[in-house]
């Protein structure tokens, strides 16, 4: 099966010289999966998700989202959530829901709508009129409800009190489906690493690392957090 | 009854020895059906397909059953049920003799303290005791 994010040789650097953000990448993930991608601050993590959304452009390699460089086609199937919010904050989450659901097509509104009750959050509200915490929630909501092939959430929960965070990942497992895969960048590792199919593993833009949770517990005899304290150690 | 995981072994080994204790338990009975793969994943919040992988485990144990369309099935036969309970039992008594022999005690002694055999209970005491004495004579004899 065509693997739902592909990257072949993949380089990235933001100038001559400067030292690559990514550094022939090679790897594949397939659809299906909850996957983590980990690595200390200026790994490349970020780097590999603006690519993947084609938010800049690659040096050297490819990047295949679905067997085909990304472009249009990869939009509609990618749902992401990035580290900063891009939503006009004049807006209220009502108006956002109407925007969304024009833009892409997958976008199911009854379970923006539902999830927004459950988390009591009042549609009518303004954005900027929100919480920090509560702002990343309407975010995260409104990336969960389309129906994506790939979803790619850059720190999801980093922002929010630990009830909203066992809610998120609740909705995470709630969404999976066999067809989807969701790759989430984070450094709350042990928070998340019981909803993980398998990790990966990013240090100076290379992976070091990529395997299925229980075989890292298995080989190693200790959870995927403990390694990488040990493999990251400063 | 809460599911919590350790950090040094597979989550899937510890969702399945935690399925098991429920059916030994009776939490959930002989022959009654289980909930979902999803539900299970939810409760516990861990991903759906670690616990397929335990549950489909289980399966080879015989301890559930899967019947095609309508789902997974605790087994009727009380008697492996039984048997179960009774390796958990034998897994855990091994465990606590383990614990009691690193602490120095015979096996002799760890039966006595079980019973409470206050006799038993003197004697060890008394023996750390005499230990004691010896080694306060054993400095003497240095100075």
């Amino acid at each position: 099966m065509t693997p739902i994010l592909e990257c072949r040789d993949l380089s990235k650097s933001y100038g001559k010289g400067s030292r690559p953000a990514l550094n022939h990448v090679n790897l594949k993930l397939q659809r299906g999966r909850i996957i983590g991608l980990l690595g200390p601050n200026g790994s490349g993590k970020t780097t590999l998700i603006k690519l993947a959304n084609g938010l800049l452009s690659t040096n050297e390699g490819e990047l295949l989202v679905d067997g085909s460089p990304v472009g249009i086609a990869s939009r509609k199937i990618v749902s992401y959530l990035p580290e900063r919010t891009y939503l006009n904050m004049g807006m209220t989450v009502q108006e956002i829901i109407v925007f969304f659901k024009d833009f892409y097509e997958d976008f199911q509104e009854e379970r923006a709508y539902e999830m927004l009750s459950n988390l009591q959050i009042d549609p009518s509200a303004k954005l900027k009129t929100l919480s920090k915490g509560t702002k990343e929630k309407v975010q995260l909501i409104l990336v969960m409800s389309r129906n994506a092939g790939l979803y790619i959430l850059d720190e999801p929960i980093g922002g929010v009190d630990p009830a909203a965070r066992d809610y998120i990942l609740n909705t995470i497992i709630t969404n999976y489906n066999e067809n989807a895969t969701v790759l989430i960048s984070t450094h709350l590792i042990a928070d998340v690493e019981s909803i993980l199919d398998e990790v990966v593993f990013l240090r100076y833009g290379e992976v070091v690392l990529h395997a299925p949770v229980d075989a890292i517990r298995e080989e190693n005899g200790k959870s995927v957090d403990a390694l990488f304290r040990e493999v990251f150690k400063c | 009854m809460g599911w919590i995981f350790d950090g040094s072994r597979p989550i899937y080994v510890q969702l399945l020895e935690q399925i098991r204790l429920r059916i030994v338990c009776g939490v959930y009975r002989p022959g009654e059906k289980l909930p979902s793969v999803r539900e299970l994943a939810q409760e516990a919040a861990v991903n759906p397909n670690t616990m397929q992988k335990a549950l489909a485990e289980l399966e080879r144990t015989g301890l559930i059953y899967a019947q095609r369309t309508s789902g997974r099935f605790v087994t009727e036969n009380e008697k492996q049920i039984r048997s179960s309970r009774l390796e958990i039992a034998l897994e855990k008594v091994e465990a606590f003799i383990t614990a009691m022999q690193e602490l120095g005690y015979t096996r002799e002694e760890i039966s006595a303290l079980i019973r409470q055999d206050e006799e038993a209970c003197q004697a060890i005491l008394s023996g750390e005791a005499k230990d004691e004495n010896q080694n306060k004579q054993a400095e003497e004899g240095e100075v």
